[in-house]
């Protein structure tokens, strides 16, 4: 199997060596960054398959990251790894380009397998992501402006259910009678909808769900 | 002792006020007055200047301020209208309104801390220094008011002049007066803003020194128990995550809220993480009440027997249903080997569900894990 080459972008010096640390061997960490220049200078420099990503860091976060790098066109994916479970934050980062989006309390082994997936060009979707997004486009009443875009499959509801419910992509597979291939065709769909979608109400939830 | 810094005139207020202890301002605006009313207040000031000794340290830059000396020299004139106009020089009925209205802004002005009378009077020195122009019209305006008045007395009975005059000489003395007035209410603003926000950041340093600091400590202290520490972290966790995050949801109100809290509870008792999702929300009805006991229920079977590291719980309101799902990856069961009087499953779970009108699914196999699904009919909305 061929390793991932992956950088690892936080501001906690402790939290990047005991990431380095859990990570499998099938994980290669070519570098590390500590803020927003030396993440997008980093990432230019060795040009790593996956990029570690933290959402908050000193010079705009992890959606600064973002913005830089894929607006310059570079083929780089990038996982979201954070402690907020704020959705302002969940939704903004994947809004932002980014391909999954884990917390920190993710074991070595799970982060090693969404890294992987990632690499793969697939999507990684944390149960409480899941459920964001279920209440995200359910939240709404007004007719969908585009309504490829704009709304759920029944399929991409029952396989983002299984998620929000703590099912690995081989339990949904196995569940709803579908290969895991199939499986990752639908989250990767939901994602695609989650970063198109122009519809407000998916920004409009996520800033009132930080509202007391 | 007259100071050499910071005078006026001749710093005879600011001596005085220092041995009083008052403030020279209070002192100013008393000279100014006395003077309106009957001249006294020169007199005083002119032999206190006499008999008061001159400060004797080294302050080569005592310079006056002249920005001051045309305030109060500005004050003094539009009261001095004001006397002249209402009557109250010659110590009429309109006299009370001023002597009122003086001792009042006296009281006030004692009242305010040093710190922000300071405030008052930079801001107030500094905006008039910095509004020459408009300190100008107001004087010309005042000017014209008197000298307009001086001339309508010949005429007195064109009463009706005489009274626009004294408009004039009001609107000067606003015009005066509003920039300073702003820029009191400009500073009261800043003082409430800025003590909203002390306010709030007490709030987090009470709630971080009650909670997490304390967590801190008790995870010292239970270093050697790795299930004890990992517990209370978790515990401490959750509980910030809730205060940062989570809008505040009375957990006697909605279903969302009360699944959460005893997800909270029960994973307190059992010291196994339980992951909670939630999609959407509404108000508790008796039948929801049931469901949330029976969620608990199916926690606790979770946390107790599966042996799994961690239980997922997801909640769903959707228009005409609620359902809950509590899964774990524990060893699993056969469900008819439960015997009949173990509570748990059948009736505080099952039998629940059904008494309300709900249902109760329960999936699970040696080895595989456990899910139980509920689900409630709504009537709230």
């Amino acid at each position: 199997m061929k390793t991932v080459r992956v950088l690892i972008v936080d501001d906690h010096r402790l939290f990047r060596s005991g990431v380095r640390a859990e990570l499998g061997p099938s994980i290669q960490v070519v570098g590390e960054a500590e803020d927003v220049e030396s993440a997008v200078a980093t990432i230019a420099e060795l040009e790593p398959d996956v990029v570690l990503l933290d959402v908050h860091m000193p010079g705009g976060g992890g959606v600064e990251v973002l913005r830089r790098v894929l607006g310059s066109g570079a083929q780089v994916r990038f996982l979201a790894l954070s402690v907020s479970d704020a959705a302002e934050d969940v939704i903004g980062v994947i809004r932002g380009g980014a391909r999954g989006y884990v917390t920190k309390t993710i074991s070595g082994a799970e982060l090693t397998d969404a890294i992987t997936r990632v690499a793969d060009g697939d999507a990684v979707f944390s149960p409480r992501l899941a459920g964001f997004v279920l209440d995200a486009f359910a939240s709404t009443e007004a007719p969908p402006i585009d309504p490829e875009l704009d709304s759920l499959t029944q399929r991409e509801r029952e396989v983002l259910r299984l998620i929000a419910r703590g099912y690995a992509y081989k339990e949904i597979a196995k569940e709803l009678f579908i290969s895991v291939k199939t499986v990752e065709t639908h989250v990767s769909s939901v994602l695609r909808k989650l970063q198109l979608s122009n519809r407000h109400e998916l920004s409009r939830w996520a800033t009132a769900r930080r509202l007391v | 002792m007259r100071p050499r810094a910071g005078r006026v005139v001749a710093g005879v207020a600011q001596g005085a006020a220092a041995q009083l202890r008052l403030d020279p301002v209070v002192l100013r605006l008393a000279f100014v007055l006395l003077t309106i009313l009957d001249g006294v207040g020169v007199v005083a000031y002119a032999a206190l200047w006499m008999f008061t000794a001159t400060e004797q340290t080294e302050h080569p830059h005592g310079s006056r301020d002249w920005g001051q000396v045309a305030a109060y020299g500005l004050l003094g004139f539009a009261f001095g209208a004001l006397a002249l106009v209402s009557g109250a020089a010659a110590g009429g009925l309109a006299m009370w309104p001023i002597a009122v209205g003086g001792i009042g802004s006296l009281i006030l002005w004692q009242q305010a801390e040093p710190g922000r009378r300071q405030k008052w009077m930079t801001s107030t020195v500094g905006r008039v220094r910095a509004t020459w122009v408009r300190s100008g019209i107001g004087l010309l305006l005042v000017g014209v008011g008197v000298i307009g008045f001086l001339a309508a007395q010949d005429q007195l009975a064109q009463a009706s002049t005489g009274l626009v005059f004294t408009g004039v000489v009001l609107g000067g003395v606003a015009l005066i007066a509003a920039p300073w007035l702003a820029g009191l209410w400009r500073e009261l603003q800043k003082e409430r803003t800025e003590r909203i926000r002390q306010e709030e950041r007490a709030e987090v340093a009470a709630h971080v020194h009650d909670s997490v600091l304390h967590t801190l400590t008790l995870i010292q202290r239970a270093a050697h128990d790795p299930r004890e520490v990992t517990r209370l972290a978790r515990s401490q966790e959750r509980d910030l995550r809730n205060w940062l995050y989570m809008p505040k949801q009375d957990a006697d109100a909605t279903l969302a809220a009360a699944v959460r809290r005893a997800a909270a509870e029960e994973e307190d008792a059992h010291g196994v993480p339980i992951e909670i999702v939630c999609v959407g929300d509404c108000d508790l009805d008796d039948g929801l009440r049931a469901m949330v006991h029976a969620t608990r229920q199916s926690m606790v079977n979770a946390a107790k027997y599966s042996e799994s590291p961690v239980v997922s719980v997801y909640l769903e309101v959707e228009p005409g249903e609620a359902t809950v799902f509590v899964r774990d990856r524990g060893k699993g069961f056969v469900l008819d080997d439960v015997p009949d009087d173990r509570m748990g499953i059948r009736q505080s779970i099952i039998g629940r569900m059904e008494r309300f009108g709900g249902t109760a699914r329960v999936k699970t196999a040696p080895g595989e894990g456990t899910e139980i699904m509920l689900t409630m009919k709504r009537t709230t909305p």
